[in-house]
């Protein structure tokens, strides 16, 4: 309870500054409309419209929470108009990118850690890699991978894999290296070889810090993912439908793209933690 | 005389690569034609099989490849020697396929090969320059590396006459570069100095006003720090179209969507460095009666360094990510953003390719600017020791 | 100010006597605290009476947890007793931390890792608004005093342990308090290291007469430094015995093989292991 209070608190904050950002936002649209047609209007009557107003600056929490209901019970799975829809192409795109960014930032990670000429050569440009705004250049590397016959999922994913690898190598170096001194040189007295080193005592205590980079490889993955459906054409996805309902205006239903788009990215974070949990289950504390 | 240093087989592909066909000749139907359509119907077109001895540059520069090979490995020498030795080979067979395009061949399965050798040759140059210390191994391995990967796509876009639409080479990105040179330029000031560098400085400041004043009130610290990693988790980039719509095209929406992504990584850094101070530094401060703003500013501000300069570090990256993202939901019509998104639509890669080349120079500029100042700033702090 | 004063000259009696030249610089009666754990009260310290005359040498000593880092900090205003009376120089211990009546030095040197040893020193210093000529000469002065002199430039990491804490005792004699209150300063050393400071504490003592309170967890320490030794016991807390020395204030570690000396290091001893039976 006593952790709750303050969280609660800053929460109820939040929703008052929300709704009362939307009564200073949408009024002046509000009595702008009313003078022209000589509408007669009370305090209770502004604020109401405000709360309520079709193309809102700032549509309020409920009409929120409505749209998304309306949409995801009114239409079917498969259809557009459903949010849902967009959130399992999002999704997909997220998921595969992941993965294969996963695999590729291990791969780089273990060769970093056992081959020097790769630590000095490779390392930098891995970081460097990250100051590339990719994702700015992502819709462009959609189009490019569209012209040579790349459609679906697979560009979206390989925008999210590049984002996704670099998280996973910089925390698994570290955490390959972040074996005890002493464990290792017990192990040498064992003779056993790379490979046993590297099974029994490298991975083991390298997988907390893996799992807290898989948390953020798989956040940014979304990003990339969203990020990548901005380009004109396509139509599925959260990031297409932020983009349309940017064009025609619709901020209720853009801001109920962008909720859903925060609960996806909560889900996914979640279920890393859930797998961490099963993996490394209570044996250590959580990274 | 120490032993002679240990290498893959590999660079005797360059000798296996001898007695292949080197490359071909296409038919003048073909050779006349627009380059980009050559691979269209690159089949139809008459080739034939061009040797090594038909080609003397070709042959030429395989020699000397060869023989600075034989002897940088002909008998044990130091390291740097080798090295040094290694470095004419390498040059000759890196200069080997830009010689036969230039002798008006194709490149073809011989030179293909034998280039392979000499990137195993390359290889093992970085391995021997691994083994030193110092800036050899910190600088010049990974400035190498970069020029080695230049170098690669520059000869696989040519050799393969890889179109323009899909890749454009170096060389045509640094055409592109020097051609509009004007217009990017504008782009910078627009995107860089105008959103990125504002909305950085907001961002940044008030994450750390806000840092503070939750630690002056833990209330609110323990309030806000569940919200701060939450967003952390969250796509922010997608509140760029409401940015947009409350601020208009110009740069304060950009510079909005910058400030809104930098705050939080910022917010949670300087809270948790604040954290960092161990408790006996705090009770000294406290036995020498000193106030929260004396302990803040002479303990733990500076023990917050590390944190503040790693949420520093990450939004430099994010600031620019976030102020061209915006731009396509928008723009006046200069903008790196607004550049990359047209040039694409024109099928113009060179000058998206440049951009992205400042982008990416910029980022690394301004991460490597903030890291030299925090080693400065920091140098007393344990992950700098013992270097 | 940092000159050393001389040392009391008067003939000191037995503490519990009050005696007119030294008067009582640190006066507890009947002190408790409790602190509140996560599944049930803990009572560090349990009714505690005592008295710390100016110019005395305390120890205090007991097995870990007996509170005798708490009474410490509670000298000191970094903990507030539940209930009972504590005067530090006749004032309350906030009033005497707000009137730097006292230094204080850790277990650990806890330095700060960004300024070089000088800087260090003069920490408290710069916080006391001490112009900076006058800071520098301080410090020179007591680095000589810790024996430091030449490492003014070197940062903490560069020094060992030892040196570390030493640089932490010359920061608490910086602004020349009355009181020193050191708490298991040599805990982390090597025993050839300890040795070797606790002569140096003891000439520093003995030369500048401050009223110093020390907690320790070895018996020859605090024999060695003391002229009253105060024996703890843990659960709760409490004072077992208090036992005045009699040894020369001029002191050499050769005195440690003395008759005297062990007579009294036997004393302590069976008072600790009386308040181990306790627990058993």
């Amino acid at each position: 309870m006593t952790r709750a209070l303050p969280v609660l608190t800053v929460a109820l904050a939040i929703l008052v500054l929300w709704y009362a950002g939307a009564i200073l936002l949408n009024a002046p649209q509000v009595l702008d409309l009313w003078d022209r047609s000589g509408t007669q209007w009370s305090t209770i009557d502004l604020i109401r419209a405000c709360w309520n107003m079709e193309r809102a600056v700032l549509p309020t929490p409920h009409q929120i929470v409505a749209d998304l209901i309306r949409t995801i019970f009114g239409y079917a799975l498969d259809n557009p108009r459903n949010i849902l829809f967009h959130v399992g192409v999002t999704a997909g795109g997220t998921l595969v990118g992941f993965v294969l960014g996963t695999v590729v930032g291990t791969l780089l990670a273990v060769g970093i850690v056992h081959i020097r000429t790769l630590e000095s050569s490779l390392m930098p440009w891995v970081i460097a890699s990250q100051t590339v705004p990719i994702l700015a250049i992502a819709p462009m590397i959609i189009v490019i991978l569209g012209n040579m016959g790349f459609t679906g999922v697979f560009p979206k994913a390989i925008i999210s894999a590049y984002l996704s690898f670099f998280p996973i190598t910089i925390g698994l170096v570290k955490g390959l290296r972040s074996a005890d001194p002493l464990a290792l040189d017990l192990m040498r007295t064992y003779s056993a070889t790379p490979a046993q080193v590297f099974w029994r005592l490298r991975m083991p205590s390298a997988l907390p810090f893996l799992f807290a980079s898989l948390k953020v490889a798989v956040a940014i993955s979304l990003v990339g993912a969203i990020v990548a459906e901005l380009p004109t054409g396509s139509v599925a996805g959260i990031g297409a439908r932020l983009l349309t309902t940017s064009y025609y205006g619709q901020m209720v239903q853009m801001w109920s793209a962008l909720v859903v788009a925060a609960l996806l990215s909560l889900v996914l974070v979640w279920g890393v933690g859930a797998a961490q949990r099963i993996v490394i289950g209570q044996s250590r504390p959580p990274a | 005389m120490s032993a002679r240093s240990k290498i893959t087989p590999l660079p005797l592909l360059m000798l296996a690569a001898l007695p292949m066909p080197m490359g071909w000749l296409v038919a003048k139907a073909a050779e006349s034609a627009d380059p980009g359509e050559a691979t269209d119907f690159g089949d139809e077109a008459a080739r034939s099989l061009v040797y090594w001895w038909q080609c003397w540059p070709a042959l030429a520069a395989a020699l000397v490849a060869l023989a600075g090979f034989w002897l940088a490995r002909g008998r044990p020498w130091p390291r740097r020697v080798e090295a040094a030795l290694l470095v004419p080979a390498i040059l000759a067979g890196c200069a080997l396929p830009f010689l036969v395009i230039g002798s008006g061949f194709e490149v073809g399965p011989g030179a293909w090969v034998f280039l392979l050798g000499v990137l195993a040759l390359i290889w093992h140059l970085f391995a021997l320059l691994s083994g030193e210390e110092g800036y050899a191994r910190h600088l010049l391995v990974p400035g190498l590396f970069g020029v080695a990967v230049i170098y690669l796509w520059q000869v696989l876009v040519q050799g393969f006459e890889i179109p323009a639409v899909l890749l454009p080479p170096p060389t045509g990105v640094a055409l592109s570069f020097v051609d509009q040179t004007a217009e990017m330029w504008g782009d910078f000031v627009q995107t860089v100095l105008r959103s990125v560098v504002r909305g950085y400085l907001i961002g940044c400041g008030a994450g750390f006003v806000v840092a503070i004043l939750a630690d002056r009130i833990p209330f609110l610290a323990r309030g806000l720090l569940p919200f701060g990693n939450l967003v952390s988790a969250l796509p922010i980039v997608g509140i760029a179209p409401i940015m947009v719509m409350w601020f208009g095209f110009d740069w304060q929406s950009k510079a909005a969507v910058v400030a809104v992504m930098t705050f939080f990584p910022m917010l949670v850094n300087t809270l948790s460095g604040l954290a960092e101070s161990e408790r006996i530094q705090i009770d000294l401060m406290r036995s020498y009666a000193a106030g929260y703003w004396r302990t803040l500013v002479m303990l733990r501000l500076p023990n917050a360094l590390p944190f503040i300069f790693n949420a520093l570090k990450i939004n430099s990256t994010l600031a620019l990510i976030g102020a061209i993202v915006a731009e396509f939901f928008g723009t006046p019509i200069v903008g790196m953003g607004f550049r990359i998104s047209t040039a694409v639509a024109r099928m113009d890669l060179g000058v998206v390719w440049a951009t992205i080349v400042v982008a990416a120079l910029t980022g690394s500029l301004a991460y490597g600017g903030i890291a030299m100042v925090e080693r400065a700033v920091t140098a007393w702090h344990q992950s700098y020791r013992r270097r | 100010m940092g000159t050393l004063n001389a040392p009391p000259t008067a003939a000191r009696q037995t503490p519990t006597a009050a005696s007119a030249a030294a008067r009582a610089i640190v006066e507890i009666r009947d002190l408790s605290l409790t602190f509140q754990a996560a599944d049930r009260p803990v009572v560090a310290l349990d009714h505690i009476d005592l008295t710390v005359q100016s110019g005395d040498f305390v120890s205090i000593i007991g097995p870990s947890g007996c509170g005798k880092t708490t009474l410490l900090r509670v000298v000191a205003d970094l903990e507030q007793p539940t209930s009972g009376s504590i005067t530090v120089d006749g004032m309350t211990p906030e009033a005497a931390r707000l009137k730097r009546a006292y230094g204080y030095v850790f277990q650990a040197p806890a330095l700060q890792p960004w300024r070089t040893v000088e800087r260090n020193v003069t920490l408290p210093l710069e916080i006391f608004g001490i112009a900076k000529a006058e800071r520098a000469r301080r410090a020179a002065e007591q680095l000589a005093l810790v024996g430091l002199t030449g490492f003014e430039r070197k940062y903490p990491w560069q020094l060992s342990g030892g040196m570390q804490q030493r640089v932490s005792i010359a920061r608490a004699l910086s602004f020349a308090p009355d009181m020193l209150l050191l708490d298991e300063p040599f805990g982390a050393l090597d025993e050839i290291t300890r040795d070797h400071l606790n002569l140096q504490l003891a000439e520093l003592w003995r030369r500048t007469g401050k009223t110093c309170l020390f907690v320790t967890h070895s018996i020859s320490e605090a024999v060695f430094l003391s002229t009253r030794i105060v024996v703890m016991s843990p659960r709760p807390g409490r004072i077992l015995d208090i036992i005045d020395s009699d040894l020369p204030r001029e002191r050499g570690l050769e005195l440690r093989e003395s008759l005297r000396f062990q007579e009294i290091a036997a004393r302590v001893r069976r008072g600790l292991k009386e308040g181990h039976s306790y627990d058993d």
